[in-house]
């Protein structure tokens, strides 16, 4: 366990101490989701899981990938892949911001002598359907974290209400460990016999990433993939509620949803190659809601969307 | 008589509708406590972060009772009847009264409410005003289904008289009202208990909150000021900013910080968005040589190190914030000064609206108009239509795709450094304006040529596809650009006839909307016969064609002109604003020559000041009179009446005074209006009202003898026609 009346000296501190805090709050610990995701939210963890009447509060580091963020590694907090720290709880409970604040006690931020603010920050995702209300907080000037009262997900009312908490961890991290670059962060504990530095982990990848987001992912290909993503979560979803197989009602709104997570990405990719005009962006960002609300409607008909089956 | 002290504790309000909040609850309580029979001596609401207050001083304790008399059936009606209404009034039969009235006898019930005490009044009033709050967005939280901007934790509602304070018992989804409130989220938490509103104010304050925003906008101010002062420099006002920055903040505390050296060559303006937008500072600038040197912020907590660490940090994030302005400059000023161009042509890749293609589009097009404008505004048209095509190429830029308000200023300092002429430089800027109805409007001659064609391209382009306002809707802003039109030529007296330019850039759009420019001018004139052109587009392109063109023509809708009516239409909003009634602005409209938008208000003017002399109401008058009678004699003979009176059939001394009087005013007033000079054409008009007067007062215009009958109509015609010369005065109302 991290020592918390210290002040963290690592990323992965900071990122091992939040996870501790959310542990011994009742969070389910969750990993990372195994797609490539824009933010947190995507998680099927919060997305699907903010839908329903089934309590639920869980907390996990997402990896995210923007790829218009990319800038080669260079810009000293600007990434095209980048780690939040997500908390869902639901319904939300009435002591959510000093549950939060808790948190950034735990990871070194000192509310006796920080100024810690809730700025109005009204939370929308156009392509989950999904919009919310709550703040930004600010920690002297900068926006360490969102806070958003979910109230629509994928087209659907949120009842009852989930309190979402998001962390960009690397800004944070930045802040705290007093570096002015995000390359020079320590990863690892920087007495570590081999220490690390977030540059020495990410530097590189962030160059080549850079380099195939902007100029060489090939768009035609791209193109197809969303298309057969958005043809694939279709086909799933139309198929009978009862397992022909099984004779079981499987409703299949988690893979359905994988469909939808993939040409949400795709179309960030392609948003990066720069073939995609304005007004065409309209319409991908559209076709991308209309996947995640059908997902939404397919998972409130499930037994962990709130769905109670008739008892024969 | 009581006094009420009500605070909503929730977690944090947006500082934007904090004030209006605050009004809302005081006046739907008061109004709810009136409308329930209760009287106060005042009120007053206050707003933080994470409260709304309501304090009532002198509330009646309890409401009136209440009589009120209602009808019932009539004695003879049957007893169902009778029945129904003894239960809805709660009386028996013998408690009625029976009256004659003129249907018969008839049952009356009187029925006293007796009053309600005050508590039990607000316990009704509140928790209803609470459900139906009318937040710009409200939401729910938890399992609950109240909506409130944000969570609502605590309700305070005490009344307190010499006795004590006494909770007002009430629950709103399990929120109970009590009489304990919290402080300061940080420097004081916890609850503690309040027995009336001073002592509300007074613990609070011990608590680190200060209840009222303008108290801590005040604050705010007074210390911001002397700590500038205090250096030497000065804050930049913003009155918008405070009252945000009071609504961000229960305990104020101001902290100035320096801006890097490294960032001061950046253009004031940008220091002063990127610290406002981003991070709610104010700017400090130096009087003496107009740069912003430093920032303040303003905490929400004291600290031990007395804010050292906060400023340290906000100085932190504003370093970074302003390396990547710093950053935008450099590179868009290194694009600028090679090719400025480069960026209108990457506005090729940019839409503006599908219809009506790129921006690189619509600036050929507002190039083309401004250079056609330019003789007629007083600029040189090579330089209107250059400033026309970079007038909007720093929308490529990485500044004001960073900062949108800066556009147009970022344009000006791209092209004065790309080595523009000055004048060139400053229409960038300046073309946008006027935005606003009292926004400065462009006084140069280039600035108004492309403001002018900006706005005229817009207008006719959502013309030509019919994107019209309707009602309320206006995506496109388009009674703004008129009314900017509008204004460029009043304020600068621009003399021209807007319907040729209209026209111009109509066909334009058609050329664009067609595709090729090849594609001849029979498929033109078809789209225009399609859609609607006319004036002088449809003129030139008739020209060229024969018979087969003119029978196309003569079914064409007239966008033209409709946009040339709503032209006018925003002209009469403008000018009633002005004080000149819209039937005045009706009759000079009616006049020939009315795209000409300054020689119409010019009319108008003139006519609103004749009217509202006591010679002008009266010609009116006379007009009005001549005119009905001529109608009714024309109707009457079936004849027109235009052959002009002679003077050898006047009989009476008033019709040869008239006579003369009439040749007179026509001397005076032809080559008054061909000067324009509408105020000497009225003053001429006005020597007519005595002779006009008089002649009604003595003459008979129907007379017995034809001859001179025919002649006084003829006379009568004479008036009208020379009144026609300045306006339709059959418009004016009254």
């Amino acid at each position: 366990m991290a020592d918390t009346t210290s002040q963290p000296r690592s990323f992965q501190e900071i990122i091992l101490r939040l996870q501790t805090y959310w542990a011994t709050k009742g969070c389910a610990i969750m990993q990372p989701y195994d797609m490539e995701v824009g933010a947190g939210t995507f998680h099927p963890a919060t997305t699907l899981r903010s839908l329903g009447s089934n309590p639920w509060a869980a907390a996990y580091v997402q990896p995210s990938r923007r790829p218009t963020d990319g800038r080669y590694g260079e810009n000293p907090n600007r990434l095209q892949h980048y780690y939040q720290y997500q908390v869902l709880i639901k319904p939300s409970p009435p002591d959510l911001q000093a549950l939060y604040l808790g948190s950034l006690d735990a990871i070194g931020i000192d509310t006796s002598i920080h100024d810690i603010r809730f700025v109005e920050d009204d939370w929308e995702s156009p392509t989950l359907g999904a919009w919310g209300l709550g703040w930004e907080v600010w920690c002297d000037g900068m926006e360490v974290s969102q806070f958003t009262y979910f109230q629509q997900v994928g087209g659907h009312d949120c009842k009852p209400v989930s309190g979402e908490l998001t962390y960009g961890l690397e800004r944070l991290a930045i802040y705290i460990l007093g570096v002015d670059h995000v390359m020079d962060m320590p990863f690892n504990d920087p007495d570590a016999p081999i220490p690390l530095t977030y540059g020495d982990v990410f530097k590189q990848t962030e160059e080549e990433y850079a380099r195939w987001n902007f100029d060489v992912a090939n768009t035609d290909m791209l193109l197809k993939h969303f298309e057969e993503a958005e043809a694939e979560c279709d086909a799933i979803l139309a198929q009978e509620h009862i397992d022909p197989k099984t004779n079981k009602r499987i409703i299949m709104a988690h893979p359905a949803y994988d469909q939808c997570i993939k040409a949400s990405h795709i179309f960030n990719l392609l948003d990066a190659r720069g073939v995609i005009s304005v007004t065409e962006r309209q319409a991908y960002i559209g076709r991308v809601r209309a996947l995640a609300k059908k997902c939404a409607d397919a998972f409130v008909m499930t037994e962990a969307g709130g769905f109670i089956p008739e008892t024969a | 008589m009581p006094d009420l002290l009500l605070e909503l504790f929730s977690e944090e309000i947006p500082a934007r509708m904090q004030g209006k909040a605050a009004l809302d609850l005081k006046k739907l309580i008061t109004d709810g406590l009136v409308e329930a029979g209760l009287t106060y001596k005042s009120a007053g609401s206050f707003s933080t972060p994470r409260r709304l207050t309501l304090a009532i001083e002198g509330l009646t304790a309890e409401s009136p009772d209440v009589t009120e008399e209602r009808k019932g059936p009539r004695a003879d009606a049957p007893e169902k009847a009778l029945e129904g209404f003894l239960r809805s009034t709660g009386l028996t039969k013998d408690q009625l009264e029976i009256r004659d009235e003129k249907k018969g006898q008839t049952y009356f019930a009187r029925i006293t409410k007796p009053g309600r005490k005050a508590e039990d009044i607000l316990a009704d009033v509140i928790p209803a005003t609470i459900r139906n709050f009318p937040w710009p967005k409200s939401m729910r939280w938890g399992a609950g289904s109240l909506r409130w901007v944000r969570p609502l934790h605590s309700i305070l509602c005490i009344l307190t008289d010499e006795a004590g304070h006494a909770v007002v018992p009430f629950d709103v989804d399990g929120i109970a009202a009590g009489d304990t409130t919290e402080g300061h989220r940080f420097m004081a938490p916890g609850r503690f208990g309040v027995t009336s509103f001073d002592d509300y104010a007074a613990k609070l304050k011990a608590a680190k909150v200060v209840l009222s925003a303008e108290e801590r906008a005040k604050a705010i101010w007074h210390d911001a000021t002397n700590m500038a002062f205090a250096a030497g420099l000065e804050v930049v006002d913003d009155r918008g900013l405070l009252s945000e920055v009071a609504g961000l903040v229960e305990w104020p505390v101001v902290l100035m910080g320096e801006i890097g050296a490294d960032f001061l060559e950046l253009p004031p303006e940008v220091l002063q968005t990127s610290m406002k937008e981003h991070q709610k500072f104010f700017s400090v600038r130096n009087p003496k040589t107009g740069r912003i040197e430093r920032f303040i912020t303003v905490a929400n907590r004291e600290t031990v190190d007395n804010g050292a660490t906060i400023l340290a940090g906000n100085n932190k994030v504003l370093s970074a914030r302003l390396a990547d302005a710093k950053f935008f400059w450099e590179n868009d000023l290194r694009i600028a000064k090679s090719d400025m161009q480069t960026w209108t042509r990457s506005l090729e890749n940019v839409t503006f609206h599908n219809k009506l293609g790129t921006q690189a589009a619509r600036i050929d097009r507002i190039a083309a108009l401004a250079r056609d404008l330019a003789p007629v505004v007083g600029a040189d048209a090579d330089q209107s239509e250059t400033a026309a095509r970079i007038a909007k190429a720093d929308l490529s830029s990485e500044m004001v795709y960073e900062f949108p308000e800066l556009q147009g200023l970022m344009g000006r300092y791209y092209a004065e450094a790309a080595g523009y002429p000055a004048e060139v430089a400053a229409a960038a800027e300046e073309h946008y304006s006027p935005l606003g109805p009292s926004d400065d409007v462009p006084t140069a001659p280039i600035s108004i040529a492309v403001s002018l064609a900006d706005k005229l391209d817009t207008l006719t382009g959502f013309w030509a596809i019919d994107e019209k306002p309707t009602g309320s809707k206006d995506p496109f802003a388009l009674r703004r650009a008129a009314l900017g039109v509008i204004r460029l030529v009043l304020t600068n007296n621009l003399r021209f006839n807007l319907d040729r330019f209209v026209d111009a850039q109509l066909v334009r759009h058609k050329i664009s909307l067609n595709g090729e420019e090849e594609t001849g001018l029979l498929v033109l004139l078809k789209e225009i016969a399609d859609h609607g052109v006319f004036g002088a587009a449809l003129e030139t392109v008739r020209d060229k064609l024969t018979e087969k063109g003119n029978e196309l023509a003569e079914r064409v809708p007239d966008v033209s002109v409709d946009l040339l009516r709503f032209a006018h239409d925003r002209l009469k909003v403008h000018l009633r604003d002005e004080g000149i009634r819209h039937d005045v602005i009706d009759a000079c409209l009616a006049m020939p020559g009315n795209d000409d938008l300054a020689l119409l208000v010019k009319r108008a003017e003139a006519l609103a000041g004749f009217l509202g002399s006591d010679d002008g109401e009266n010609l009116l008058q006379g007009y009005k009179r001549a005119a009905n009678i001529l109608a009714q004699a024309e109707a009457k003979d079936g004849v027109e009446y235009r052959y002009g009176a002679d003077v050898k059939f006047a009989e009476t001394d008033e019709e040869k005074t008239l006579f003369t009087a009439l040749d007179t005013a026509a001397t005076q007033v032809a080559p008054a209006l061909e000067a324009d000079d509408f105020g000497a054409a009225m003053t001429a008009m006005a020597a007519l009202r005595a002779p006009i007067d008089a002649f009604f007062e003595a003459v008979q215009v129907n007379a017995e003898n034809e001859v001179i009958r025919r002649n006084r109509l003829n006379l009568l015609h004479d008036i009208t026609a020379i009144c026609a010369k300045i306006a339709d005065l059959g418009k004016i109302e009254g």
